[in-house]
């Protein structure tokens, strides 16, 4: 077991390796120093000298595989590939190209409030989904199935910001029951995460019915449910005990495809309510166009995604023997 | 002679594409008993007109020409060196329709078929009074979603935003789906190193979150319509080839590949012969959902500022511009109803239709 953790964890080194090498060919081989410092600096003050200047005090000014005019190692590690990209594999992010401010202490600031939005979306949205259609699988071929998937088929063609932009009119401006937006730690984080969280979970339903509901009709297709069933089990406890614990494996599939997700929910509601997250700081660098910041955060999504699926790899073993270690 | 506008070719070639593809799906033999399947299907006859009637909205948006400049007694005006001039914006088919809700314009907000606009303006009477009033529109009740700030149609914004959605759609699913095909197929059935390179590069790309990537690449190119969708087809593209190569590894196996490798058929003929036609069920019917996501997609950048560029109408830049509208009293709600039904329509009926069909050309998917 552990040989086969280890085993899986190296396996993700090329791949963090290929996204590093994508990142720099993005930014620094297609869009060249020299543009980022024009788009910083803006059109009125670019001056050869400006750019120059600028490329020296945020360590672009050096040549992007090999330094020839310094010596020894330095010839390597003195080059923008080194220093800008090979050190994100030991997450030093570098400073902020617009504000100078160190980009991992504001990643440590912000993953907070970014988790605490995530993690009970993420959590909550799992229960509810499996629960409803556990419930829908329980009613199958009744109308009531039918009428539940037109249902998700709708609630899934709306996109996110209808939901984001109706429960915080809802719930906010026409009912006052949360603050529209802000954020607050401790007890007072409560009232500023629900309705962001609500949120979430609802938009994810549709979505999220429809695909285990698939995969739990699958499982009740099996022999041993028709056993179950001989032997006089109640339909509940079968779909409890026999349906549930033999969709596990398809389920964790299902849990890594919203993983994605998360992401483009925290960009949308840290925009909407005003949330001090990891994706309210991509978009304030996606409009203050700091490059530096937007790196930091496309590697950063790339490794928590990748932890993601070793985690979800991993747990398949937890759940299924059968499942091969090799 | 009216000036035809180059845009439209671009279109025209993509619709081309479409119509290609379409015309060899009609020709195989499976479509026959497929189609009796769709036509059996209430929803997916619904979801077709409506999917129909969309593109014939994107499609009269996109016959544009410019009309010749002319004076006040309507002869042509020429330049100094004799050339015909022209006016300066091309006006496409959609537009001449909608001549009459396109050329209304108010002052500002006005509700749905309202006949006064929404905000009170103070009016100075002849009689020398000055009064708080809610003016009279200039066109009262013509207006069949309101106007929005400067006084437009909601209704003709909305429609407007068709073909953006459309283009984008079609044209991202027209980048993926060759590399798609190409790779997939091509490290389904080789295998060996060119699989192992295909498997690392699509996991690579898989691993980065979409919309993250989405934001570096929308950063670094600049906003607009072209650079939008070849990075939505790269986000596109991979989920597409994985589908494409396991099925190409599980068709590999079969006897009639191995029949005709021992007739000697050189083997990227038996790809292409063998091997596409039997993906292509799967490439159609992933690209038909994966519209409706492309569409929402856009939608969520532009709101993030990232998407086609201000200037271009779509349904993003609708919500994004209304972003402030309702918590303003009274409340604006019109710009978003028109890009909510916009969007609701599109996406809908292509999630319908791609649900039938999936289940009309693979039974074995079927729910």
């Amino acid at each position: 077991m552990t040989a086969y953790i280890i085993r899986r964890v190296l396996y993700s080194i090329p791949i963090l390796i290929g996204v590093n090498v994508l990142i720099f060919a993005l930014f620094f081989v297609v869009n060249s120093p020299d543009d980022m410092a024009r788009t910083i600096l803006g059109d009125k003050n670019v001056t050869p000298e400006a750019i120059t200047n600028w490329k020296q005090e945020n360590g672009y000014h050096l040549p992007l595989f090999w330094n020839t005019s310094a010596a020894g190692a330095a010839r390597l590690t003195e080059t923008i590939f080194f220093t800008k990209s090979v050190r994100l594999f030991v997450f030093d992010f570098g400073n902020s190209d617009r504000t100078g401010i160190s980009i991992g202490d504001q990643i440590r600031l912000r993953m907070a409030p970014s988790l605490a939005i995530a993690v009970p979306t993420f959590v909550l949205g799992l229960l509810v989904n499996i629960t409803l259609s556990l419930i829908v699988a329980f009613y199958r071929a009744t109308y009531l199935d039918r009428w539940a998937l037109v249902l998700c088929v709708v609630t899934m063609s709306i996109s996110a910001l209808f939901y984001i932009i109706g429960g915080q009119y809802v719930f906010a401006i026409s009912l006052r029951l949360v603050p529209i937006s802000g954020f607050d730690t401790g007890v007072h984080m409560l009232k500023f995460v629900l309705l962001p969280v609500a949120i979430g979970v609802v938009a994810g339903v549709g979505a999220g019915v429809r695909f285990y509901r698939i995969i739990f009709l699958e499982v009740l297709g099996n022999d041993y449910i028709r056993t179950a069933r001989a032997k006089g089990l109640s339909e509940v406890r079968v779909l409890f005990k026999h349906v549930l614990k033999n969709a596990m494996i398809p389920i964790l599939t299902g849990v890594v495809m919203t993983i994605p997700f998360l992401f483009y929910g925290s960009l949308l509601m840290e925009a909407f309510f005003a949330i001090p997250g990891l994706g309210g700081y991509t978009l304030e660098a996606i409009n203050g166009q700091d490059f530096a910041v937007v790196r930091a955060m496309v590697y950063l999504g790339a490794v928590l995604n990748v932890a993601g699926l070793v985690l979800t790899d991993i747990s398949y073993t937890l759940v299924d023997p059968r499942v091969r270690l090799g | 002679m009216p000036e035809i506008v180059l845009h439209n070719v671009i279109v025209f070639l993509l619709l081309a594409a479409v119509f290609g593809l379409c015309r060899w799906f009609v020709r195989q033999p499976y479509w026959p008993s497929a189609r009796r399947a769709l036509a059996r299907r209430r929803a997916a006859r619904v979801s077709f007109i409506v999917l129909c009637l969309y593109a014939a909205v994107g499609i009269l948006d996109s016959i544009a020409w410019r009309d010749p400049l002319s004076d006040d007694e309507g002869n042509r005006v020429y330049n100094a060196q004799g050339e015909a001039l022209y006016e300066a914006v091309p006006l496409s088919v959609l537009d001449r329709l909608c001549t009459p809700i396109r050329t209304a314009h108010e002052k500002t907000y006005s509700a749905p078929l309202a006949s006064t606009q929404l905000t009170m303006e103070t009016v100075h009477l002849d009689d020398g009074t000055v009064v708080r009033i809610t003016p009279p529109l200039n066109y009262p009740g013509r207006h069949l979603l309101g106007t929005d700030k400067v006084g437009n149609d909601v209704l003709f914004i909305t429609l407007k935003g068709v073909r953006t959605a459309l283009i984008l759609g079609v044209f991202t699913s027209l980048i993926a789906i060759p590399c798609a095909l190409l790779f997939g197929i091509a490290a389904g059935y080789f295998g060996g190193l060119i699989d192992d390179a295909v498997q690392y590069v699509y996991t690579t790309l898989m691993s980065i979150p979409g919309i993250l990537l989405m934001v570096a690449f929308m950063l670094l190119f600049g906003r607009g319509f072209t650079q939008l969708c070849i990075i939505m087809g790269i986000t596109t593209w991979t989920g597409l080839c994985r589908l494409v190569r396991a099925e190409s590894i599980k068709l590999r196996e079969l006897e009639y590949i191995a029949a005709s490798e021992a007739l000697g058929v050189a083997r990227p003929v038996i790809c292409y012969r063998h091997i596409l036609p039997n993906v292509m069920h799967i490439v159609i019917i992933s690209a038909v959902l994966n519209f409706s996501s492309l569409v929402l997609s856009e939608a969520i950048l532009s709101y993030i500022g990232i998407g086609v560029g201000p200037e271009t109408g779509s349904w993003g830049n609708m919500i994004n511009n209304a972003r402030l509208e309702l918590a303003r009293a009274p409340v604006v709600w019109w710009n978003l109803a028109g890009a909510f039904i916009g969007m609701l329509g599109l996406v809908l009926s292509a999630n319908l239709f791609g649900d039938a069909l999936r289940d009309a050309l693979d039974p074995r998917l079927k729910e």
